[in-house]
Formats: structure tokens, sequence, C-alpha cells
């Protein structure tokens, strides 16, 4: 039991493998208590920059500017970050007409629904209010999610989420 | 209080090949002086993150000069950006902020205590590798070609006349149809060499 449930955490490692992959240039991200071990493997990896901003709205802004210069930025937030950045998600990801991968932790999330969080709550919501395409990763078996999002983004020139459901571990050591 | 448009016309004769990002009712009048419309870049606005996306492609571009002439009110809005903007450090971008003290464009409402912030005290306290602070225009002209050939981040407050609009939006006056901002990225892009 204990090996099924260590083989189903969801890896700094295999994140930062698909960042590799789809040739990500720049995160920028507002780091928080599940994501630290996250940060610290990015911060040590050179072909990466890791731009930490002050308020998750504008990590949609930065990203933009980066796109336009030909850069591949990634923005890492929070749920709780996603619903306060309505406004530029619309203006600067939406509207700008190049392609976005967002990565949102999905703090709240459980599998079987029922949660007292209600940043959890109003996640897929307000992901469905407007329009934005979204993935679920729990897992490292999930991970070929991550890239499956850069190709819709690139494909439709648009923001396309990747939702982190780590139950049990956020994405911890 | 400097009259935006000679302000940038002073700024003109300096501009060279630099990235200029003109933003709010003051910035309407880069177009009358600038001679290179392809490395103008009106960005669009989302409550203020014309700041963070100009500082995003100063990262991208770092062999460019990137000028974002910002708002104090846009500014405000997102206040966090400052310390991004120093903690990275980018040598290419001068950031110039024009301090009219109100929201022109919706009636000329005073911002947060307008007449009492150092804004490039701020900018220096954050740790912008220069800063300045002009209220007249002989002042600005005099220095606005040193500091284009300073190392950035470089943060330029200016006192700016406003410009107050109080007409409904509907019947406000437009000048000519501006670039869709999928075409200021391709000119941009042309511009610079950057391949998508």
């Amino acid at each position: 039991m204990v090996v099924h449930q260590q083989a189903a955490l969801l890896s700094p490692e295999r994140i930062v493998a698909e960042f590799k992959k789809a040739g990500v240039t720049h995160v920028i991200t507002i780091p928080d208590s599940e994501t630290n071990y996250l940060y610290e493997l990015m911060k040590d990896q050179p072909w990466l920059d890791v731009i930490t901003s002050c308020r998750e709205g504008e990590t949609m802004a930065i990203a933009m500017g980066l796109s336009i210069a030909g850069k591949v930025p990634v923005c890492l937030i929070q749920n709780t970050g996603m619903m306060e950045s309505g406004d530029s998600i619309r203006g600067m990801a939406l509207d700008s007409g190049l392609p976005l991968v967002m990565v949102i932790g999905y703090r709240g999330w459980t599998r079987h629904g029922a949660t007292p969080d209600s940043a959890a709550v109003f996640t897929e919501p307000f992901l469905h209010a407007f329009g934005l395409k979204y993935y679920l990763v729990e897992s490292d078996t999930d991970g070929d999610r991550i890239g499956m999002a850069f190709n819709d983004a690139r494909a439709t020139n648009r923001p396309v989420v990747v939702l982190i459901g780590d139950e049990y571990h956020g994405f911890n050591r | 209080m400097i009259n935006a448009a000679d302000m940038f016309r002073a700024f003109a004769k300096h501009r060279g090949k630099a990235i200029v990002i003109p933003t709010g009712t003051s910035g309407r009048h880069w177009r009358e002086f600038s001679q290179d419309e392809k490395r103008d870049a009106s960005l669009g606005g989302s409550l203020g993150q014309t700041t963070a996306a100009c500082f995003g492609l100063a990262l991208g571009l770092p062999n460019e000069k990137v000028c974002l002439f910002d708002s104090e009110g846009a500014l405000l809005m997102n206040l966090g950006i400052v310390p991004t903007i120093a903690g990275k450090q980018p040598k290419n971008f001068y950031h110039f902020l024009m301090d009219n003290e109100c929201y022109a464009t919706t009636g000329g409402q005073p911002v947060a205590n307008a007449q009492n912030i150092d804004y490039a005290g701020l900018a220096k306290a954050a740790g912008y590798s220069k800063t300045y602070h002009f209220d007249n225009l002989e002042d600005f002209t005099t220095n606005v070609g040193k500091i284009l050939n300073e190392t950035g981040p470089v943060f330029i407050s200016m006192k700016i006349k406003p410009e107050i609009e109080n007409e409904p939006i509907g019947r406000r006056q437009r000048g000519p149809t501006p670039r869709t901002r999928a075409q200021i990225v391709r000119d941009l892009r042309e511009a610079t060499g950057v391949k998508a």
C-alpha cells in the first residue's frame, strides 16, 4: 500500500522535465508552501529563469512581454491567485493571441469531490467562465498532459491551464 | 508641470532605435513625434499591467532599449511590479512615469495621496539602478539624452499637466484607427528580428 501511494506522487522533477521538453525559458511565479521544493529545483536549472512576482495578475502580463520577444514563459501560481487575476487573464492572455501555459496549484482539490475549501469549489467554474481549456495532473503518470497543454496552446494561440491536483503531497518532497 | 507633447518632442530626438510603449491619456501624444511606428507598441491595458508586460519584453529582448511611458494611476494598481523589476535589473529598461496626479481619462479624480508621493524615491528604495524626478521641461530636455545612456533599470518620474476627459466614452473624438494587438506584435517582431 505504501509503495502504491509513493508511486502516485507528482514529483517536481517530472514537472521540470516537462518544462524542459517544451522549451520553457522563464517561469513567473509566486512561491507558496506547496511548491517550495519545485521552486528550489527550478532555481537550480541553468536553462530556466525564475521570476518572482508580487501579485498573480502580473504573471500573465510579464509572460505576454516575454512571448512577444519569442521566449516560452509559464505562469506558476495557485488557484486563489488565478481568481484574483481575472482581468489579466482576459487582457494579457486571452486577448494577446499568444500561446501560454498556466500551471495552477489546485488548493483544496480532493478526488472524491467533497471539499471545505471554496478555492477548490470555484476553480473549475472560473475556468469554464473564461473558456479556458485545462488538464488535471495528479501524479507522474499524468505528466505527459503538461506537454499536451503546450501543444494545445501553440495550436490555438491561447492560454491553456494545467491544474495540479496532488491531493496528498502538494508537489513537495 | 510639463506638457506631455513637449516632453515627447524632447524625448524623440534621443529615441534612436528604442522600443517605445506609451500609455494613458498623455501617451497619445507620442504618435505626433514617432518616426518608427514598428518599434512603438501599445500593449493594451489590464488594470495597469502594461508595466509588467514591458518588463517581460525588456527581459526577453536584452539587446533592445525598452522605454515605457507609464502612468501613475496604472502603476499604483500594481506597485509590486517595482521590486520585481528592480530584482531582475534589466539593463535595457527605461521606466518613464507621467505623473499627472489624477485619473485623467475618467474625469480627473485624484489618485490616492496624489500630491505627496515620491515615485522616484519609491523606485530608488526598491532597487532601481538610477532614478530621476523632473517637474520642468528644461531640466528634462537637458538630461534625457544622458539618461538614455545610463545602465538600467532607470526610473524617470515627471510631473505632467493633466489632459482631462469628461465626455462619455462613446462621444469622445478618436485619432486614426490604432493597429490591432496582433499587428503590433507582428511589427515589433519584424523590427527586432524575433522569430515566432
